[in-house]
């Protein structure tokens, strides 16, 4: 174990945190008693909220409107100022005015996941049942429950079929779900970097985590709310664990090699002497600023429940079988948290129930983070593809 | 895409021109061995086809991607077997058997994937070919076959001769044949196999998969 990270006084960032969570910044969607989901694991929920952002137009006849879906950490501010830490969205290179996800002509629409922590209902919010957070008494959520907790919010707006669903990571994972349990609703589908089930080495790394979180004592079996107390270096430990398995050896390598943080020499301590230990705390400790713990255990489940081909009989292609969507898979040389290979199986899937499927893999050194970095063929290859789409939907420029 | 999609112009092959008018419009069509998606593109443009490709370099996957092809990087060796049985109007392989690695089982899968196959190759039964090899005692090395025999991508070279034997082998009716000599003018001796053989530098192949007698 490494020494303990170093609590960077960052009260006024939690707190804020934590004020964005009860009363977020942005638009939310509450789905009343009356309403409530049925989640796989058979219970009920309701009420619940989604938080959302949306960014452009959406035309009269509701046909370009684009779902993107995010990843286990990022949320719903795909393209604009995050109000917690006050950086960029989180994926400004790819959605924009004039950008491959272009505002200007699509009407983008991205919700913070059911169970997460900037504004929708999770495990941080209040239950209304008790007034109290609800902490360990959040029901066990799914991938799919994720799903269809959207679909609400795409009744809500009124729109019949999405023109296309985007997601990388576990927002592939979304994007794969729609295209199953909703498909007549998907025009097209971008997933990026993703898996239809999740692997037994992702789920092993997911479980380092959340023991990681419930071995620190501040944790207080997910009641630490009301303590005033927040588990950071357990949530810290796992954010960093899971932070090396996004990024490639190569790319580390390349970005600090064996190169000592502000020293010339060895310390012979436990201290931070390297600089990518220095970037692994500082990832570990900014992360559990803006992050709820009860959270990222929540979430991790559902992405290890994660199995599209046993909900279908063992059989992926069942799960894509009377398609119309027209898919872009994309998968990158380096990830080897979400390899090609198993993007290939997705390919291979789509292909045996003849859907219309592109697939390209991305040459990058960047590891399973290459998605939400600087990749100009991968940017090129989502602008062609959606471009592609838009003009056989005859949406034009 | 749109100034990438504006300023492609390509030359059509005169296969790829050929394949075009075999290609009932509005079809759907799997071009195996696309390459940099020129028939894919030719095939959209001018024949509202539902096409598809499947191309083995990652950069030309990458790049008639961007472009707006539907298009995936995989093996006509190995990825064909997932696709379902006519699951296309056509299934075409256009200058790529011989590059195969088992140009029987791909064939196989072409007539099962598609209603109809059609397959391009070139001819090592023209006569340009046979002389080299008589003259000279060398592998031949022509515009259709440029490199040397040990850099060459093309492990299964066949006449159109060969051709017609494998159809035959593998239950596939050939329903339409046309050879093109080099100048690219198709033969007009369709009836003669020897001269076809002879005269043809490529060949463009029609099939489909023979139904079984009632």
């Amino acid at each position: 174990m490494t020494a303990p990270l170093k609590h960077i006084p960052e009260e006024n960032a939690a707190a804020k945190a934590r004020a964005h969570m009860l009363a977020p910044e942005c638009e939310v969607l509450t789905i009343p008693d009356s309403e409530p989901l049925k989640l796989d694991g058979e219970k009920l929920l309701a009420p619940f909220s989604i938080a959302y952002k949306t960014y452009g137009q959406l035309n009269a006849d509701k046909s370009n409107a684009i779902l993107i879906c995010h990843a286990l950490t990022a949320d719903q501010y795909v393209a604009s100022r995050h109000p917690v830490t006050g950086k960029p969205g989180w994926w400004e290179r790819l959605v924009g005015p004039g950008k491959p996800i272009d505002t200007d002509r699509f009407f983008i629409i991205c919700p913070n996941i059911l169970g997460g922590c900037m504004g929708s209902t999770g495990p941080a919010s209040i239950d209304p049942k008790t007034g109290h957070p609800y902490g360990l008494n959040f029901p066990v959520i799914t991938i799919g429950d994720m799903v269809n907790a959207q679909v609400r919010l795409i009744d809500h707006l009124g729109i019949d079929q999405l023109f296309a669903v985007v997601g990388g990571s576990m927002g592939g994972m979304q994007v794969l779900g729609w295209c199953s349990r909703h498909m007549e609703r998907v025009y097209s589908a971008i997933p990026i970097a993703t898996a239809a089930w999740h692997s037994s080495q992702n789920i092993a790394f997911h479980e380092v985590g959340r023991q990681a979180v419930m071995a620190d004592p501040n944790w207080c079996g997910g009641n630490y709310y009301e303590k005033g107390l927040v588990p950071r270096n357990g949530l810290g430990v796992a954010r960093m664990a899971a932070h090396i398995t996004y990024l490639s050896e190569d790319a580390l390598h390349e970005k600090f090699g064996r190169n000592l943080q502000n020293r010339s020499e060895r310390t012979f301590s436990f201290d931070a002497d390297f600089q990518v230990e220095s970037y692994l705390r500082h990832q570990g400790s900014t992360f559990v600023d803006r992050f709820d713990a009860n959270s990222y255990l929540y979430i991790t489940r559902a992405m290890d429940y994660f199995d599209l081909a046993a909900e279908h009989g063992d059989v992926l292609a069942n799960a894509f079988r009377g398609t119309q969507t027209r898919f872009c898979v994309v998968s990158f040389t380096s990830d080897w948290l979400y390899p090609t290979r198993e993007s290939r199986d997705i390919v291979q899937a789509l292909n045996a129930v003849a859907a219309n499927v592109s697939f390209v893999e991305i040459d990058s050194i960047k590891g399973h983070d290459a998605f939400l970095l600087e990749e100009p063929e991968f940017a090129a290859t989502v602008e062609g593809f959606i471009n592609s789409c838009a003009k056989r939907r005859g949406l034009a420029r | 895409m749109s100034s990438a999609h504006a300023d492609y112009e390509p030359t059509h092959r005169v296969d790829h021109l050929l394949i075009a008018e075999m290609v009932t419009p509005g079809s759907r069509v799997l071009d195996v061995g696309c390459g940099d998606g020129a028939l894919l593109h030719l095939l959209t443009e001018t024949k509202d086809v539902d096409a598809r490709g499947v191309e083995l370099a990652r950069d030309k996957v990458n790049a008639c991607v961007t472009r707006g092809l539907s298009v995936i990087q995989g093996d006509a060796d190995i990825d064909l077997d997932d696709y379902p049985d006519q699951a296309f109007d056509y299934a075409v392989l256009s200058l790529t058997i011989q590059a195969t690695q088992y140009p029987k089982a791909v064939l196989e899968n072409l007539v099962r994937i598609g209603r109809h196959a059609i397959v391009s190759f070139p001819n090592f039964g023209h006569w340009r070919i046979r002389t080299d090899l008589l003259l000279y005692g060398r592998m031949p090395r022509t515009r259709n076959l440029p490199e040397p025999w040990y850099l060459s991508p093309d492990a299964h070279l066949c006449t159109i001769r060969d051709f017609y034997d494998l159809c035959e082998t593998i239950d596939a009716d050939v329903e339409e044949a046309v050879a093109f000599n080099s100048a690219g003018r198709r033969l007009p001796i369709k009836r003669s196999l020897s001269l076809q053989n002879l005269l043809g530098e490529k060949a463009v192949f029609r099939l489909k998969k023979a139904q079984p007698a009632r």
